[in-house]
């Protein structure tokens, strides 16, 4: 290709994973014909390829899918738009003014000028390093996705004895993938006093398979020059320090470490999208766009996701309001009154939007939040301003599950000075 | 077959006399016992080129200091590794501490640095050149030649050098014990080398095993001496703090060495660190809880805020302290064709090409060698597709595709790259090898995604099975096997 041509499309969608294959089908299907989707693995699907367990879809399709068919459902329909996408192919820098610059091996490295763009780059996982845990480095540490991809892609065994740290659901899922493919998967460490995963992957993945999950622990050291000897873990405080005396060693050849999902911003940072400091992801409004208009995000570069339904649902509303911007340009000369503030307070740790357009809205939006402790018999508080008008009692809460409330647009019409939407939870 | 010299240790030390005696008609080789160069304490340190104002006037490391910062441009230049003068601040932050300032310029003057490449700063000086400094700093010491270099590859380029200029290198190979010898036909006195793949023979030995040199030294001398390997851990920030401080930042120096510092590194990362701890363990770079834990309260007391969240990885390394603290350099008394290069702490790396010249020029002379006709001392890195304009870069990825390819993300690294650093010469053979000369996984997500494509690359221009892949050469294998293989051995 020529590097001085210039291509042009409507909509640039970064990746092609869960996120990115819904946001451009509800786009193609909202009326915009020019798409591209830049993928940079080999095949469309991202991280759903190597999610070879079930459970996925239950709220999609009212069945229980692996990851990849749950992928398949996206990708064939994406097939039969036909829509465009290019696999391999590494996004390098997204500008202020939209133009994409992307590099494979057959292209070279070439730019294009988006109408819009919608960001899908999904997150990465926290490394030991950012734990700062004690001990030597040797091989045999692993992120549970890693592990995941080193099993169920490449068919290659990380380890035989296995210590997992944090209980996140790749965590989970791991230590039960492990555990069939023959591995002695010896324990699961949690730091925080709660799992940070689903309740559905504890019992599923941990309990069904007697492997013992250990709340308010931490890894104090790790032995092996070479390779992973043993992994001592300790109890911690209140303060997640480690307790002296409590430590437990095991031996093992590897460790595991699903320690938490960071939504994957560089390319939103450099461009100027303002980030949300609790979720890493960018701020956005109702219409799934980022300060930057025309620039959209969904799925888990914009916050982590428990359940990929969630992935699919929002990144169709961020390419139904990509399509809509395509088309009709940026509407903030047509808002007829101030945005309003969402804010998250008392137990509630973010929203997603962080702001709303009344006019802009549709009749019913979703607002995503998470907890940031576990609650039982606690309530989800709704304030308008001062006024509480919603006050829902939920049997629990915990930090590794998602929560929503519906927000009614003629609700928002009715309060033209509204200025404060706020989240709470209450005890009582 | 019987080598002019045998140099045992490929760290920076032995690699850069390696390349200044390439120079020379000799046959020499780099006996290393681990799997690649750069794997002792040239991998972990604070990767300064120190300016020279530090060591004790007179010393052999005030003197190879001072001479090692003169040449490293033109090394960095010639070999393509990438070098910078940041310059440094000493900060004071006790008043009463002030006068040590002083005594920096004044040692600084005496170790023979020029007097316009230091300054003495006060508060708003100091704060002026670095905002985020402690409020409570007094006043800094300005060393304006210090620099930051890629410890891994000038000791890679160095030996990479080298070997294109004849010096053999064997890795995974041990010394196990040394000995005299006498050659049947001449009468020549020479040293054999036992090692864990077999015996070489010497005429010369050049020591250069970091925190094993008084282990080799004390084979063949009745002079012992005595190495501590004093450990110091680090914790490395990500770009995004990269600009936290753009000098590096060290405390008043103290008996057990410099001191914490915190400074950014030439790839654009934020390091702090070291501590120093006395251990017995050679092999004991393991990080503990309060050795990090001293090092980030320290880092502290000299800069405000800084942003712990950011660490993307933590690593301790090991200084060769001999209890002189001074670099003993030079042929043993009662050894004769013994020569040690022991004692390499910091300010080694600063000094290395200063260590190479010097041992090079007194080899030289003991023995009246001729340089070689045909010595290149230049080198060509590997190419850094980050660096070209898009029209280089497309025209670079139509001829070399895997130029198009990213396999880490953090960083940017093509395969193009990771391919280059495989087939060069003293090519990488393992995750950590790649990794040390293309930043591949030295990133944010630290190998999470690139370290499986890593090792398809590996596999796939090596010819290794992927069980036998490693991390860092020895038993460090990433994988234990294929999956479903693992049924049934245990009953």
């Amino acid at each position: 290709m020529e590097a001085n041509t210039m291509q042009a499309y409507d909509i640039v969608i970064v990746g092609g994973g869960p996120a990115g294959l819904a946001a451009a089908i509800s786009a193609r299907k909202s009326g915009t014909e020019r798409i591209l989707i830049l993928e940079r693995d080999g095949e469309l699907g991202g991280i759903l390829n190597q999610c070879i367990h079930n459970g996925f879809g239950l709220h999609t399709f009212k069945e229980e899918l692996t990851g990849p068919e749950y992928a398949d459902r996206f990708i064939e329909q994406v097939y039969a738009l036909h829509i465009e996408y290019k696999l391999d192919t590494m996004v390098m820098d997204i500008s202020e003014d939209k133009v994409v610059t992307a590099m494979n091996r057959t292209d070279g490295m070439f730019q294009i000028q988006a109408g819009a763009v919608i960001l899908a780059m999904g997150c990465r996982e926290r490394p030991r390093g950012a734990l700062n845990i004690p001990g030597y480095r040797p091989a045999g540490i692993y992120s549970a996705g890693t592990a995941q991809r080193l099993v169920n892609i490449e068919g290659y065994m990380p380890g035989r004895e296995v210590v997992i740290l944090g209980s996140g659901d790749i965590g989970l899922i791991m230590a039960r993938r492990m555990t069939l493919e023959g591995a002695q998967v010896k324990v699961v460490a949690e730091l925080m006093p709660y799992s940070g995963g689903l309740k559905r992957n504890i019992v599923q993945c941990l309990d069904d398979f007697g492997i013992p999950l250990k709340l308010s622990h931490t890894v104090v050291d790790i032995e092996g020059k070479e390779r992973v000897k043993a992994v001592t873990i300790a109890q911690v405080g209140k303060d997640r320090k480690p307790i002296p005396g409590t430590e437990e060693r095991y031996t093992c050849d590897t460790l595991l470490l699903s320690t938490g999902l960071i939504p994957e911003n560089e390319l939103s940072g450099k461009c100027g999208i303002r980030l949300n400091p609790v979720t890493k992801g960018p701020f956005v409004n109702e219409s799934m766009e980022t300060n930057i208009p025309g620039v959209f995000a969904c799925g888990n570069v914009l916050h982590v996701h428990d359940l990929v339904d969630y992935v699919s649902e929002e990144a169709g509303r961020a390419g139904e309001a990509a399509a809509k911007y395509v088309q009709n340009g940026c509407c903030e000369a047509e808002d007829t009154r101030e945005p309003i503030s969402l804010v998250a307070t008392d137990g509630a740790r973010y929203t997603v939007p962080s702001v709303i357009h009344p006019d802009r809205m549709e009749d019913l939006l979703t607002v995503r939040f998470r907890v940031g402790a576990v609650y039982k018999q606690a309530y989800v508080s709704v304030y308008f301003d001062e006024e509480r008008v919603m006050h829902q009692k939920k049997k629990i809460m915990a930090p590794g599950e998602m929560e929503q409330i519906i927000l009614q647009k003629k609700k928002l019409l009715e309060k033209p000075d509204l200025r404060t939407i706020t989240i709470r939870i209450e005890e009582d | 077959m019987l080598y002019d010299v045998v140099i045992i240790g490929a760290g920076v030390s032995g690699s850069a006399i390696a390349r200044e005696l390439s120079r020379y008609k000799l046959q020499i080789c780099v006996l290393e016992k681990e799997e690649d160069v750069c794997c002792g304490t040239t991998k972990a340190n604070s990767a300064i080129v120190h300016a020279g104002f530090d060591a004790e006037t007179g010393s052999m490391m005030a003197k190879l200091n001072v001479r090692g910062s003169q040449m490293m441009d033109q090394i960095a230049s010639d070999l393509d590794v990438p070098f910078r003068r940041n310059g440094a601040l000493v900060v004071c932050t006790d008043p009463d501490e002030v006068d040590g300032l002083q005594k920096l310029y004044d040692r600084g003057i005496a170790n023979g640095l020029p007097a316009d490449s230091m300054e003495i700063l006060n508060r708003e000086e100091v704060l002026a050149l670095e905002p985020n400094l402690s409020e409570n700093v007094v006043g800094a010491f300005y060393a304006k030649t210090s620099g930051i270099v890629c410890p891994f590859l000038l000791n890679i380029a160095m030996a990479e050098n080298a070997n294109v200029n004849g010096v053999d290198f064997f890795f995974n190979t041990e010394v196990e014990h040394i000995e005299e010898d006498t050659l049947p036909s001449s009468g020549e006195k020479i040293w054999r080398i036992r090692t864990c793949n077999g015996d070489y023979k010497a005429r010369y030995i050049i020591n250069a095993a970091g925190v094993y040199a008084d282990v080799f030294h004390n084979m063949v001398s009745a002079k012992k001496i005595h190495i501590t390997p004093r450990r110091g851990a680090y914790c490395l920030l990500d770009r995004a703090a990269g600009n936290y401080v753009s000098h590096t930042v060290f405390s008043l120096p103290g008996k057990m060495g410099k001191g914490v510092l915190v400074t950014p590194t030439i790839h654009g990362n934020l390091l702090i660190g070291p501590n120093a701890q006395d251990i017995e363990n050679r092999e004991g770079t393991n990080t503990t809880a309060e050795g990090l834990q001293e090092i980030i309260e320290k880092a502290g007391r000299n800069v405000r805020n800084l942003p712990m969240y950011q660490v993307i990885t933590s690593f301790a390394g090991l200084r060769a302290h001999e209890d002189g603290h001074d670099f003993i350099i030079g042929e043993v008394e009662d050894a004769p064709r013994f020569i040690d290069c022991a004692g390499i702490e910091s300010p080694g790396l600063s000094s290395s090409p200063a260590i190479g010249e010097y041992v090079a020029k007194m080899m030289a002379e003991k023995l009246h060698l001729t340089p070689k006709e045909n010595w290149n001392g230049k080198r060509k890195g590997i190419l850094r597709p980050s660096e070209l304009s898009m029209e280089e870069r497309n025209a670079l990825i139509r001829e070399k595709p895997a130029y198009g390819r990213i396999i880490c993300r953090c960083e940017s690294i093509t395969e193009g790259e990771i391919l280059d650093a495989i087939h060069r010469p003293l090519g990488a053979r393992s995750l950590d090898g790649v990794k040390r000369r293309t930043r591949a996984g030295m990133g944010r997500c630290q190998a999470g995604f690139c370290s499986p494509r890593t090792m398809e690359i590996l596999h796939r221009e090596l010819g290794i099975p992927y069980e036998k892949i490693t991390k860092s050469g020895g038993d460090s294998k990433l994988v234990t096997g294929r999956t479903k293989e693992h049924f049934g051995e245990e009953a």
